[in-house]
């Protein structure tokens, strides 16, 4: 049952309090005992009113009008929403680790550091990299992270270059990364099996171009079987190869991305090691660099001393210096740290060789009814276009629209962007046989209603808390905070 | 494995569909020289009984703040959490969902970051605020790329008495792009020198960036700083390191272009620096200019109100390098807790735990007062942390307290040469009474 | 009042161009509004903005894209269409009339070079498809 529910604002009535806290020895006080006039505000903030019950009713109301992995099939492409395993939400929640402050002295946090080194430890055994820092607080974070090491290293050289080549089937993070650390972007096409090209990667590396970013398995969700000839090509040029770590579910266990001739890489701790994406985070993006780049990475580093104590190592003059306050999203670290260790060796394997194999089933039922972007060998995602959709009534937009209709969240659609009206559909390995099966079999009977009953998917989804919401109304008549 | 459902049966069947003899074949688009054969030296797959010892263990060796007397600020601050914040955000529709793209299925994530935006701006005196960024050390940065892609200007001048993680921050970012970062430094009694203010102010500043409450718990005098900025290109970013002082300071009177605040404080708790939760808001006119999410109201196809993603031409995904920010993943979770907080806070409770944060501070300096009237070093009004003056070095100070249970603070002289021997002190609604006169008498006592 | 677009020339970036001696309005084809959608932003230059040929001067926004638009001749912008920051669907209802985005005082009108006739871009349009 999902119920209409007003904003908080609507349902404030004053008086009412859900806070409860001993305040009787400032009853009597006024903010005017403390500072003088003028530097108390003149307008107060308005807060809404309600007691507790009121509080936990609307938000647990708000939370019935949500899709979420528990509680349905969610195949968006790049995104990884495999199921989130509760022991991560109960130890990441310990005394021990939540109620740590940043500031604590070195010696009382010791399980902190603790936990962080071996995090690293194993994102470094993961990818066969040699240093990492676990700062940066999303993936979009890392990549810029990831860059100021490149950039830094280029320039204690003497050269910090100009450029960064970057595919044109990137997440749009990526080269608004790279323009963040002052680089010009320069996009090479996607081949014609869905790769980089050797030739094209050749044809605009020279010495202005300070890195490479590439996407391995590709947003296509190809493996980029060129990469190491490419990573030569690179660095035969002083450059570097910053790998996109987003698409890591497919591969970890499974190809050491080292061996590509990777330099640089971040993970999405939301996306690889089930930190739960929260609605649109907090996310975490911890960064693995080559040798060469680990003088550069942001301070504190971890260590551990020969002593076995954990220390944070802030003496580190090359380094770029900080790119967040305290240590990132430690919380995340904690959870995924949970996972890896539930996990071990084979188990991490075993994730990367389901996840494939569920999104190669996907493309085997699927590929009759919808046309695949490429041929290639697909990974952990399989990717359509909407060629089989032409001279129909309906848009890639539709299929997923009607999709809902039947309990499912719609794929990634509309990227990447260069394939025409995509559908991005990234299973994980956590979904069992029966939910890839009811799923195929109801991409099946869309792809019928697009040619028998248009109307179905245009019109879709109607059964939904909401139908189609009037996105054009929103710019051009912009209501962006409650109105009362 | 607990989180894989697939049986040998399974596997066999969806073989046999996809047309391969094995989950290795499979793989075949990597090249055999990139395979990895070997399982990884990662330590041993570990039983949910045994996991959940080994993080007991590792947690036991922390001292966490409800084990100690705390007196760490700093830009992280202890304050109560209520109980219903947790099982509400864990609600799997709320912790397991992602960024509302199909706003159909997602109102409730919607409707939830529509009233913290609403929050933000109430909080604020701002027009419009966006979903979240990082943390307020990041959207420090973020702020200054916003100013300079408004105004065209690369000098910014940023108050030395501001976070100096968050400055260290700005220096990063700002290191490889062409930008002249100035400090301004603050005077005796504790906020922005006004004279050397004036004297780097002029038409070639992009930006001044003040915290207030600033590092050292000084309330700053931000009208006036704000005024100065008044006839000048230059744009007033205000950040406020605990949101608390909202109960009594609006960045927009005091004429802030740009808002900005951290967000931790609000029900989110300690968690050793993260995650935490940058509040961003600013003047209508900048929308176009400002970095992350934003939700809207509309209207579906039925005439219902419903809420949505919008002004999305101004994010990566579609703009890529031209974009206001990279953010992609911002803090949808931690903006849910501030706005469950607020919610049971109201109005009043803004207030009563503002006037307890004042208090517990004023007690502290009291009696700090009582016998060395000197080491309380800053004369300008403050909030919840003040600055000590100690008569031998912090580190000898903080191994002593430390036996006994404290966490006395943060010593300044690493970030801050003159300031050796000085001791930032924070004392919230959390600290006993009893705990502060204690921690007073031996820090000035004999 | 519209412009006849048998009349106007074309860029192979979709903007139309109507010359009247040294001056020339620019706006962008039905074609390129079709394919943006409902138009919810444009962004505009500054009058007596000087632009460069091939220069973006500006861009058209939908809920989802941006489209820059490129300046067909090198020239000074004598007057921007104002009404488009309150009401720019109006490039969708009608882009060879009241949807114009700038004029334009050219600096060198007989640099037409490159600019289609209404069929070479019809030609184009069928062969882009």
């Amino acid at each position: 049952m999902k119920s209409k529910e007003g904003t908080v604002y609507k349902q404030s009535r004053k008086g009412r309090q859900g806070f409860s806290i001993n305040d009787r020895a400032v009853a009597d006080k006024n903010i005017s005992d403390y500072l003088p006039k003028d530097l108390i505000r003149t307008n107060k903030a308005r807060l809404p009113e309600l007691s507790e019950f009121d509080v936990v009713r609307h938000y647990t109301r708000l939370s019935q009008q949500n899709f979420a992995i528990d509680t349905n099939f969610y195949p968006l492409g790049s995104c990884t929403m495999k199921y989130n395993p509760r022991i991560n939400e109960e130890t990441s929640s310990y005394d021990g680790f939540a109620n740590t402050h940043p500031w604590q002295y070195q010696h009382t946090v010791q399980g902190n550091l603790k936990l962080m080194y071996e995090l690293g430890e194993s994102l470094k055994t993961i990818t066969g990299m040699a240093g990492v820092t676990l700062q940066p607080a999303a993936g979009a974070h890392g990549e810029f992270t990831g860059l100021l090491c490149i950039r830094a290293f280029l320039e204690n050289q003497g050269n910090p270059r100009k450029k960064v080549i970057i595919p044109d089937s990137a997440h749009g993070t990526n080269p608004s990364s790279a323009k963040l650390c002052g680089y010009d972007i320069v996009k090479i096409p996607t081949g014609p099996e869905g790769i980089m090209d050797v030739a094209a990667v050749a044809k605009v590396m020279d010495e202005d171009v300070a890195a490479l970013m590439v996407t391995n398995p590709s947003t296509l969700g190809i493996f980029e079987k060129n990469i190491k000839e490419i990573a030569d090509l690179v660095h035969d040029k002083g450059g570097f190869v910053y790998c996109d770590g987003a698409n890591m579910n497919a591969v970890m266990g499974n190809v050491v991305v080292a061996d590509l001739g990777v330099d640089c890489l971040h993970f999405n701790l939301h996306k690889t090691f089930t930190t739960p994406h929260g609605g649109g985070g907090p996310g975490s993006g911890p960064i693995v660099v080559s040798e060469l780049l680990e003088p550069f990475l942001p301070k504190p580093v971890i260590k551990k001393t020969n002593e076995g104590r954990y220390v944070a190592e802030f003496d580190r003059p090359q380094s770029i210096g900080r790119v967040r306050a305290f240590f990132g999203n430690f919380g995340m670290l904690v959870r995924a740290y949970t996972y890896i260790r539930e996990l071990g060796p084979e188990g991490i394997k075993q994730v990367s060789d389901m996840a494939v194999l569920n999104a190669n089933y996907i493309r085997a039922r699927l590929k009759d009814h919808y046309s695949l972007a490429f041929e290639a060998p697909s990974m952990h995602e399989v990717v359509f276009s909407d060629k089989s959709l032409k001279g129909t009534k309906v848009k890639t937009l539709d299929v997923a629209k009607r999709l809902l209709e039947f309990g499912m969240h719609a794929p990634t659609i509309y990227f990447p962007i260069t394939v025409s009206g995509a559908l991005m559909i990234e299973p994980t390995e956590t979904e069992n046989k029966e939910t890839l099966d009811e799923f195929c079999e109801t991409m099946i009977q869309i792809a019928k209603e697009a040619k028998e009953s248009p109307e179905k998917l245009t019109e879709a989804p109607q059964n939904t808390f909401r139908s189609r919401l009037n996105e054009v109304k929103a710019v051009r008549e912009p209501v962006l905070r409650e109105q009362w | 494995m607990r989180y894989i459902p697939h049986t040998q049966e399974d596997i066999e069947a969806m073989l046999k569909t996809i047309g391969a003899a094995s989950v290795d074949e499979l793989f075949d688009g990597v090249p055999e020289n990139l395979r990895h054969r070997e399982l990884l030296p990662l330590p041993a797959a570990l039983p949910e009984p045994e996991l959940r010892k080994e993080l007991t263990e590792l947690a036991q060796m922390n001292q966490s703040v409800s084990q100690r007397k705390n007196f760490l600020g700093g830009g992280a601050y202890h304050h109560y959490v209520p109980s219903v914040i947790a099982p509400l955000v864990k609600r799997g529709e709320f912790l397991t969902a992602y960024t509302p793209y199909q706003p159909e299925v997602s109102q409730g994530t919607l409707q939830a970051i529509f009233e913290f935006q609403t929050m933000v701006c109430e909080l604020t005196g701002m027009e419009v605020a966006n979903a979240s960024n990082y943390d307020l050390s990041t959207a420090c940065p973020e702020a200054i790329m916003m100013a300079a892609r408004i105004n065209n200007k690369k000098k910014v001048l940023v108050a030395r008495s501001t976070n100096p993680q968050y400055r260290d921050v700005i220096r990063t970012y700002f290191h490889s792009l062409d930008f002249e970062i100035e400090e301004v430094n603050f005077g005796s009694d504790g906020r922005v020198d006004a004279d050397d203010l004036n004297q780097k102010l002029d038409d070639s500043v992009c930006a001044l960036l003040v915290q207030s409450p600033n590092f050292f718990g000084v309330i700053e005098d931000m009208k006036s700083l704000g005024s100065k900025t008044k006839d000048l290109p230059a744009l007033f970013i205000s950040a406020t390191p605990d949101p608390l002082a909202f109960s009594f300071y609006s960045p927009a009177e005091a004429g802030a272009d740009i808002a900005i605040a951290e967000g931790m404080s609000f029900g989110l708790g300690l968690n050793y620096g993260g995650p935490y939760l940058g509040l961003f808001a600013t003047k209508q006119e900048y929308i176009r200019q400002m970095p992350g999410r934003i939700v809207g109201q509309t209207e579906d196809t039925k005439g219902r109100s419903g809420y949505v993603l919008t002004f999305s031409t101004r994010e990566q995904h579609i703009r890529r390098e031209k974009a206001t920010s990279n953010i992609c993943t911002n803090q949808g979770l931690c903006a849910l807790m501030a706005s469950i907080y607020l919610s049971l806070l109201g109005p009043a409770g803004l207030e009563s735990l503002a006037k307890l944060n004042f208090s517990r501070r004023d007690l502290f300096e009291t009696e700090i007062k009582k016998t060395t009237p000197n080491a309380v070093v800053f004369s300008a009004p403050k909030f919840n942390e003040t600055v000590v003056k100690l008569d031998q070095s912090v580190a000898q100070k903080v191994i002593a307290l430390g036996k006994d249970g404290f966490l006395p603070g943060i010593d300044l002289s690493s970030f801050y040469p003159e300031l050796e021997n000085h001791l930032l002190v924070c004392t919230t609604e959390m600290n006993q009474e009893v705990d502060i006169k204690m921690l007073a008498s031996r820090l000035v006592g004999a | 009042m519209s412009l006849n677009p048998e009349e106007l020339r074309y860029t192979k970036e979709h903007e139309w161009v109507h010359l009247q001696g040294e001056t020339a309005r620019i706006g962008i084809t039905e074609y390129a509004a079709e394919q943006l959608g409902d138009v919810v932003h444009v962004e505009l230059p500054e009058q007596n903005a000087e632009f460069e040929q091939g220069e973006a001067f500006g861009s058209v926004e939908s809920v989802k894209s941006v489209s820059d638009v490129y300046l067909p001749l090198t020239g000074r912008v004598t007057e921007v269409n104002a009404t488009l920051a309150d009401n720019p669907g109006i490039i969708n209802e009608d882009p060879y009339g009241e949807g114009w985005i700038v004029n334009l005082q050219l600096k060198d009108p007989s640099k037409l070079e490159g600019l289609m006739s209404h069929d070479d871009y019809q030609k184009f349009l069928s062969e882009e498809a």
